[in-house]
């Protein structure tokens, strides 16, 4: 069973007199019950992938299926087979306590009230919700509000579901237990999930498969393990030293880069530890400060057109 | 029918989530009762001071012109309170949450319009009643039940000739969110200009009034048959029978407006 089909996928804006390509020609399909990463940088064109396949926007050419039907075409009756959680939009009524949001979507979903019943408990149980409900969604933390935004999109048992940069602006624990629950979701409902992010750790946690799109394109389509095996592992300490030096000379890690007295050096944990190599550079130069970067996905990007990963 | 009764019963849902949501808001809301109370009704002690330097307006007596007024303004203010949030619909295209309609199952007019309904307007709406209370004590009109039937009619025909240049006005936002006055001006100018005579005006605007806005088919071509009185615009005065389907016509224009914009918004993006 295929739960998205996307073929020959082009949209291209109008943007002050000049042609923007925002989607170039993009295929790919998802399985249902599959969980796929959709990455890529910023103005990569993901969101405007998702507004397509979520028929808010109509593709310039090419063909979508989402759970069977074309979404342009068929918008109101896709709308009750998918669930949609935008970061930075609500699903909710702002003024109104976050149970009565729920409320209101059994209604324009028209979900059976029994139905309705069940999938709240349960979804309240599992997202812990339950001291929430009677509080007004403008009063939740961002944390809460996103629980309560995946409640919204899931309360009429949407076959796929779409998720646009769900854990962004998140703290750590919100995170974790978001991508705990979807996880959950995805293993025993077999609920379908694409998923936009810009946090690669979501990806690494979540989602077996990704796709990294720029520019418009899919750069990648593979495992999520291929690219963690090249990246996901290693790890960036950037130094601050006293002074400007030659690159410094340390095994088992390796200086990628230099800035004045600031040096980038790259390693994995598995050849190295943090705190082995802090005392190999102390050794060599007076430390200033030190932080520790884990890739981003402009950097796997940046490897790929570099040549060190192919897709 | 089941489905106009559910749509009904969704649209009750979310008109009544709404106004529990405004009613967070309790002071603003008493002022915006009072404001649009005392508006609507120096509105009218504008005619009245009118009368005062003159006896009759256009040959209308002061009875009459109140009739015509109560007439619109009824229709306005129910207009008013239905739809009059559209006023505030390019925000929705601005912030992107027009967005979010577009993601449920329903279509996005509907929801828009069921995103509010002006409760705190009641009070255009009682003071228009008012008016009319006032008219109808005093203007001679010899009531039959076909005239209190149609009377209503026509209340039904201005709301929805109201709604349809209000909706068009709103799907300008489609393609540019920064012309809210000039759609202000069809909207409130429309509902202002309704309320008077339209002999009163020149050749020019009283053509645009009647077939273009078609503000003259919510209360003048239906007054001049009540009343019973000679059209000196177009010499028709039959001409109100035809308000119902100006309604219609305007109604069905203003949702096709609609469409278009929808049709743009998702092929151009926001």
């Amino acid at each position: 069973m295929t739960a998205i089909e996307v073929a020959g996928l082009r949209r291209t804006f109008q943007v002050r007199g000049t042609v923007v390509t925002a989607v170039d020609r993009i295929d790919f399909t998802v399985a249902a019950g599959e969980m796929v990463g959709y990455i890529g940088p910023n103005g990569a064109g993901k969101s405007t992938t998702i507004k397509m396949l979520t028929g808010i926007l109509v593709p310039t050419s090419g063909r979508i299926r989402v759970a069977g039907l074309e979404p342009a075409r068929r918008r109101t009756e896709l709308a009750r087979r998918i669930g949609v959680v935008f970061g930075n939009r609500s699903l909710l009524w702002w003024d109104l306590p976050l149970g009565q949001s729920f409320d209101l979507l059994r209604h324009v979903y028209r979900v059976p009230a029994a139905d309705h019943r069940s999938r709240m408990a349960e979804l309240v149980e599992v997202l812990e919700l339950g001291p929430l409900l009677d509080r007004p969604v403008r009063q939740l933390s961002l944390g809460q509000r996103m629980r309560g935004e995946l409640t919204a999109a899931l309360l009429h048992a949407p076959e796929v579901l779409f998720l646009d940069e769900p854990t962004v602006g998140l703290d750590i624990v919100s995170r974790a237990r978001v991508r705990e629950f979807l996880l959950g979701l995805n293993r025993r409902q077999g609920v379908t999930v694409l998923l936009t992010t810009h946090d690669m750790a979501d990806i690494e946690r979540l989602c077996p498969r990704m796709l990294i799109i720029d520019r418009g394109q899919v750069l990648y389509d593979g495992g999520t393990a291929e690219i963690a095996e090249r990246f996901g592992g290693t790890r960036t300490l950037v130094v601050d030293l006293a002074e400007s030096r030659p690159p410094l000379l340390l095994t088992g890690a390796s200086v990628v880069r230099t800035d004045g007295p600031r040096q980038w050096i790259r390693f994995r944990p598995a050849d190295a530890t943090a705190a082995q190599l802090l005392a190999a550079v102390s050794e060599q130069a007076a430390l200033v400060d030190l932080a520790i970067e884990e890739p981003d996905i402009e950097e796997i990007v940046r490897r790929i057109y570099t040549g060190e990963l192919t897709a | 029918m089941a489905e106009p009764v559910a749509t009904l019963e969704t649209y009750a849902h979310l008109v009544a989530a709404s106004i529990r949501s405004r009613a967070q808001y309790r002071l603003s809301f008493a002022l915006d009762f009072v404001a649009t109370f005392v508006g609507a009704l120096s509105e009218f002690l504008g005619i009245l001071v009118l009368f005062h330097h003159l006896p009759v307006l256009g040959g209308w007596s002061l009875p009459e012109v109140a009739f015509l007024y109560g007439v619109a303004d009824v229709s306005f203010a129910l207009t008013d309170m239905l739809v009059g949030h559209l006023d505030g619909f390019g925000d929705l295209i601005r912030t992107g949450t027009f967005d979010v309609l577009l993601l449920r199952p329903h279509g996005s007019l509907f929801q828009v319009i069921a995103s509010e309904l002006a409760v705190r307007r009641l009070g255009r709406v009682g003071q228009a009643a008012a008016v009319l209370g006032f008219a109808l004590a005093t203007a001679h009109v010899v009531w039959t039940p076909a005239k209190v039937a149609y009377l209503l009619l026509t209340f039904a025909s201005g709301t929805a000739i109201y709604a349809g240049i209000w909706i068009a006005g709103a799907s300008i936002s489609f393609w540019t969110t920064e012309i809210r006055e000039v759609v202000n001006a069809f909207t409130y100018g429309g509902s202002y200009l309704a309320s008077y005579p339209i002999n009163l005006f020149g050749v020019w605007l009283r053509r645009f009034l009647a077939f273009v806005v078609p503000a003259a088919f919510v209360a003048y071509y239906p007054c001049v048959l009540i009343l019973g009185r000679a059209d000196p615009v177009a010499g028709l005065p039959w001409l109100g029978v035809l308000s119902p389907l100006v309604a219609v016509a305007t109604l069905a224009a203003g949702r096709l407006a609609w469409q278009v914009g929808v049709r743009r918004y998702r092929s151009t993006g926001s």
